[in-house]
């Protein structure tokens, strides 16, 4: 590949970004605010193209309602159709359709050829662009775009909800709850602590993310009182002023783990194995080993950082127990979560989590995204999330411990919808990761682990590549997102009559399924 | 400390410019020629590249680093004129089994001996039909050994190709008989290279290469020259280049003739063989009794085509003696049956279980081949019962190949396989095995195995598509609107 130069990173490393200042951090808020795409050209589903027959009328600007056809003021010719926000020739069923009412006829709707290359079977292009849309808004996606399922042939794909005819009618959307519980355990002298949304953000190392994506998830973390998490790359002293939300990881490089970084947090999780690469360990190409991320996990500058698979002073529940009894020691007042992923035996290991003392039991699904795993781990070790969910749920009923252990689930959740679904089949929460990616711009080309990471400048230490992101743009895009999904969420509560979140939990008879006979067409 | 088998990969680039799965078109009359065109900002460097190997014979061009698709050109484009698409010859790549994105791992793999590695999530579809409809199990704290990724080496790929007796019979103090045994360093053969394709040198690559890593490869007997036209100074194994006067140098050390003739002459064709094979039929029985006669040591390996009769002929054939039984499916797997053929996933299961139920599991070796495309079919396929499989088109594939299917109509083959270099050939069928083992010690390792022959017939450490439905949304749902596999 051709060498590109690079800056000096010490000059211009990303922890010396201070375009966001120090008190800047304190205010972060859920209002929404229009985050555009960051790219000149955004992918859209339609193409509309403007021919030099146009003569400036400005008809197209007057009528269309989804601000396709923009003139700034001052100006004779109107911009570039921004043709992501096109609704398609369908507009033509409506008396809004620029095409029709164009007196040159120079313009022309079509499908976008770029927009079917995108994506693949679980994250189509529809739930990209979706995505895409709630991020820059916060508003739900539009109905042209399919953005409550993917296309994968099973699992959250096949999953609907039975509604009602009619939600009840003394349920108030505000009424509702979203709010989850992570200690449930009784006689815990430890925090209740709650969070309003019931998802938190994923580990992402220093290393394998770009400083201010992970900055952003830490923001939205606290705008929305939920939690992000570091990941195994260490603790990076920007995560501070956030430090009541995020989790700190401890993984098995141990990179970057201190007491100091355990002593801080309200939230300590273990990660045992990850979905993405179940039973294997991680790797950290020596590309994105850049001199920061060297110091913080204390390694050499440029060498390949591998975690070791499994953690190796664990070889049973009891040596799990020890590792939080660890946690404890240091951090009394940490609530403690295990993450693991979905073997066969998936509810023994929910059971003994929950034996060991753990608050959490967090299960990583295997259609989890990762920044660098062989394609045969992903495609075939462990299985979906949405089996081992419902599994450990009725394991631990059965076993009399429901009520007194959070489980969370992972690892291909995309939408609000399969938010309710995974809470419907037993989980209590979910943790999301691709989704807030996707909603920075990434289009899912797999490139996370090549060279210098991310091309896109989300999944990257590159110095230059960094620079894609600013921290504000990404932090109004996950709030946005966020919202939307709350917002969706509280719609699918509310025209299932439930008033909470929590009364979701487990309700499977508000499930069909298309393969089955129970589901509808 | 024992030496450790190992598979050595060496970078073979392609004859041919592999065909990548994205591009970028652009219509030209709209391009405003401004001067920060979005082609020099590449993250990759493609266009740069693309241009050089326009201008002047720079090689192929990788298709590892052709497009990636990252679409910033596409979105940074000043006016908006460049577009993503997908490469209609890659479409055309392989078929329903063999997708394009098989072909093209493939390719990866011969040349680089890597394995496919790629970040995000999985992009697949939930589950699908045969192989596709299994997961393999993980142990969160079991790893064969303590040392991480670095605990790889000591996993052992090795089967044994035989009979094993459930017990010693001793004879004045000694075993009474010590049936033959051949150990395969890799749970996998050659198996016969269907004969369209094997022009030129790709015999010979193909037996070289499976000399370089000690595995077997089967071949029609009159595929394979009488040894005494061979010189035989030159040495088996990898010899780059390497042309006789009479062709490309065979390595006859690891080849199974497959025998029509039982009649035939095996030491003029592989002195000193250590393995024959023989087709089923009515008379096989004398034929191997035969065959054992003339040389106790050798052993006799029955090929037989997968049929739902399957189950009930390997217990006869083992019951009279059978060492190896080789079933083989068709290129897609499925079994030959009037209708609903089953998938080798179903078969092997079924002759597994006959065999382990009747208790003479290990008095036979089970060989499977065909629609074993991908590592994960290996493994899938011995968890499903097989001790080992024998692979025959991805090595074709790995010399380039496309499968397009024109030698079939004697069309002129787009990767003129007859001009192979056998040399080079050999190390990229070398390269892709030696990246399928890599990929099943990963496998294997996620399951905290430590040896592949402990995870043949497992199937506890693996999930079924049906039996997860059925234990999830079976229960919550009843029954399916359509059988599982239909």
């Amino acid at each position: 590949m051709r060498a590109i130069a690079q800056k000096d990173p010490a000059v211009e490393s990303p922890l010396a970004d201070q375009r966001v200042s120090q008190a800047d951090y304190a205010s972060v808020s859920r209002r929404v605010r229009l985050a555009p795409p960051r790219y000149r050209n955004p992918i859209g589903k339609f193409s509309v193209h403007r021919d030099s027959n146009c003569i400036a009328c400005g008809k197209c600007v007057e009528i269309c309602p989804n601000e396709v056809h923009v003139r700034p003021a001052g100006y004779r010719l109107p911009l570039r159709p921004l043709d992501y926000r096109c609704i398609g020739p369908d507009c033509a069923k409506t008396d809004r359709y620029c095409v029709a009412v164009c007196p040159k006829g120079s313009l022309s709707v079509g499908v976008n050829p770029s927009f079917e290359t995108l994506g693949d079977c679980r994250w189509t292009p529809d739930l990209l662009a979706g995505t895409w849309f709630m991020a820059e808004t916060g508003r739900p996606a539009p109905a042209f775009l399919e953005s409550e399922t993917g296309d994968s042939g099973g699992g959250f794909d096949k999953l609907r909800f039975r509604f009602p005819d009619s939600a009840p009618k003394d349920l108030r959307r505000e009424d509702i709850s979203t709010r989850l519980l992570l200690n449930r355990r009784k006689n815990d002298p430890r925090a209740k602590v709650t969070i309003d949304v019931p998802w938190y953000g994923g580990g992402m190392s220093f290393g394998s993310t770009n400083l201010r994506a992970l900055i952003a998830k830490a923001r939205v973390a606290k705008a929305w009182n939920s939690f992000s998490c570091t990941g195994e790359g260490g603790y990076p002293d920007r995560f501070i002023p956030y430090a009541d939300h995020m989790i700190t990881q401890v993984a098995t490089g141990l990179f970057g783990v201190r007491e100091e970084t355990i002593a801080r947090a309200r939230l300590v999780e273990f990660k045992y194995a990850q979905g993405a690469k179940p039973g294997l360990g991680g790797h950290l190409l020596g590309d994105k080993n850049t001199p920061d991320v060297a110091a913080m996990r204390e390694a050499v500058v440029g060498t390949s950082l591998f975690s070791p698979f499994p953690f190796h002073s664990v070889y049973s529940i009891e040596d799990h127990k020890k590792h939080l009894d660890w946690i404890a020691h240091v951090n009394p007042g940490a609530l403690l979560s295990a993450k693991v992923s979905t073997p066969n035996d998936v509810e023994m290991v929910a059971v003994g989590v929950y034996c060991a003392g753990a608050h959490i039991v967090h299960l990583d699904g295997s259609y989890g995204g990762t920044g660098a795993a062989p394609n045969v781990a992903k495609k075939n070790i462990a299985m979906p999330i949405e089996y081992a969910i419902n599994g450990v749920h009725q394991f631990l009923v059965d076993e009399g411990v429901r009520d007194e252990i959070t489980v969370i689930a992972s690892g291909g959740i995309r939408t609000p919808w399969d938010v309710a679904k995974a809470i419907a089949l037993g989980a209590d929460g979910v943790v999301i990761g691709t989704a807030e990616l996707v909603a920075l711009d990434c289009i899912r080309c797999s490139r996370c682990e090549s060279g210098r990471g991310c091309p896109r400048g989300i999944a990257t230490t590159d110095p230059e590549l960094l620079e894609m992101l600013t921290i504000e743009w990404s932090t109004q895009r996950l709030v946005n997102l966020y919202s939307a999904w709350r917002e969706i969420l509280v719609d699918i509560l509310h025209r299932l009559g439930l008033d909470s979140v929590s009364a979701l939990r487990g309700r499977t008879d508000l499930l069909m399924h298309l393969d089955y006979e129970n589901g509808e067409e | 400390m024992p030496a450790k088998y190992h598979i050595d990969t060496k970078r073979i680039p392609p004859r041919f410019r592999p065909v990548g799965k994205l591009g970028i078109v652009d219509w030209r009359e709209d391009c405003a020629g401004c001067h920060n065109c979005v082609k020099r900002g590449c993250v990759y460097g493609f266009f740069r590249d693309e241009a050089d190997a326009l201008r002047e014979e720079v090689g192929y061009l990788d298709y590892v680093y052709q497009c990636k698709g990252c679409l910033n050109c596409v979105q940074n484009c000043t006016k908006g004129i460049l577009s993503r698409v997908v490469n209609p010859e890659y479409r055309r790549l392989g078929d329903a089994y063999y997708t394009p994105d098989i072909v093209l791992s493939t390719w990866f793999q011969a040349e680089t001996g890597g394995i496919p590695v790629s970040g995000a999530g999985y992009g697949g579809p939930f589950s699908g039909p045969a192989f596709d409809s299994m997961w393999t199990d993980m142990s969160e704290i079991v790893r064969p050994t303590r040392d991480g990724i670095h605990g790889r080496e000591y996993i052992n790929t090795s089967v044994d190709i035989g009979r094993k007796p459930s017990h010693v019979v001793l004879e004045n103090g000694r075993p009474k008989e010590t049936p033959p045994l051949i150990e395969n360093p890799v749970p996998l053969i050659f198996d016969i290279i269907p004969e369209r394709f094997q022009r030129g040198a790709v015999f010979a690559a193909v037996t070289q290469a499976a000399s370089a890593m000690g595995v077997l490869a089967v071949a029609r007997a009159r595929d394979i020259p009488p040894a005494s036209r061979v010189d035989p100074n030159v040495p088996p194994g990898i010899s780059v280049g390497a042309e006789e006067p009479h062709g490309p140098a065979i390595a006859r050390d690891v080849l199974v003739p497959f025998l029509a003739d039982p009649k035939t002459d095996v030491e003029a064709l592989c002195p000193g063989a250590s393995i024959v094979m023989v087709a089923d039929g009515e008379g096989v029985g004398a034929v191997r009794d035969s065959l054992k006669k003339a040389n106790p040591d050798r052993l006799v390996a029955i090929r037989m085509s997968a049929s739902p009769r399957s189950a009930q002929r390997a217990l006869e054939l083992t019951r009279q003696g059978a060492e190896v039984i080789h079933l083989v499916f068709d290129a897609h797997g499925r079994e030959e049956a009037a209708s609903k053929p089953r998938h080798a996933r179903d078969v092997l299961r079924d002759v597994h279980g006959a065999l382990v139920k009747a208790g003479i599991r290990d008095q036979v070796t089970v060989v499977a081949s065909g629609g074993i495309a991908l590592p994960e079919h290996m493994a899938k396929a011995i968890i499903c019962g097989a001790d080992l499989i024998a692979v025959d088109l991805p090595l074709v594939v790995a010399l380039e190949c496309r499968l397009c299917g024109g030698c079939e109509r004697d069309e002129t083959c787009p990767v003129c396989l007859e001009e192979t270099d056998p040399g080079a050939a050999a190390q990229r069928i070398v390269n892709l095995i030696g990246a399928w083992r890599n990929q099943l010690l990963e496998m294997l390792g996620a399951m905290g195995i430590r040896e592949v022959r402990r995870l043949r017939g497992e199937t506890g450490r693996c999930m079924f598509f049906e039996d997860l439905e059925r234990a999830t949304f079976g229960k919550m749902f009843g029954k399916r609107k359509e059988e599982y596999g239909a």
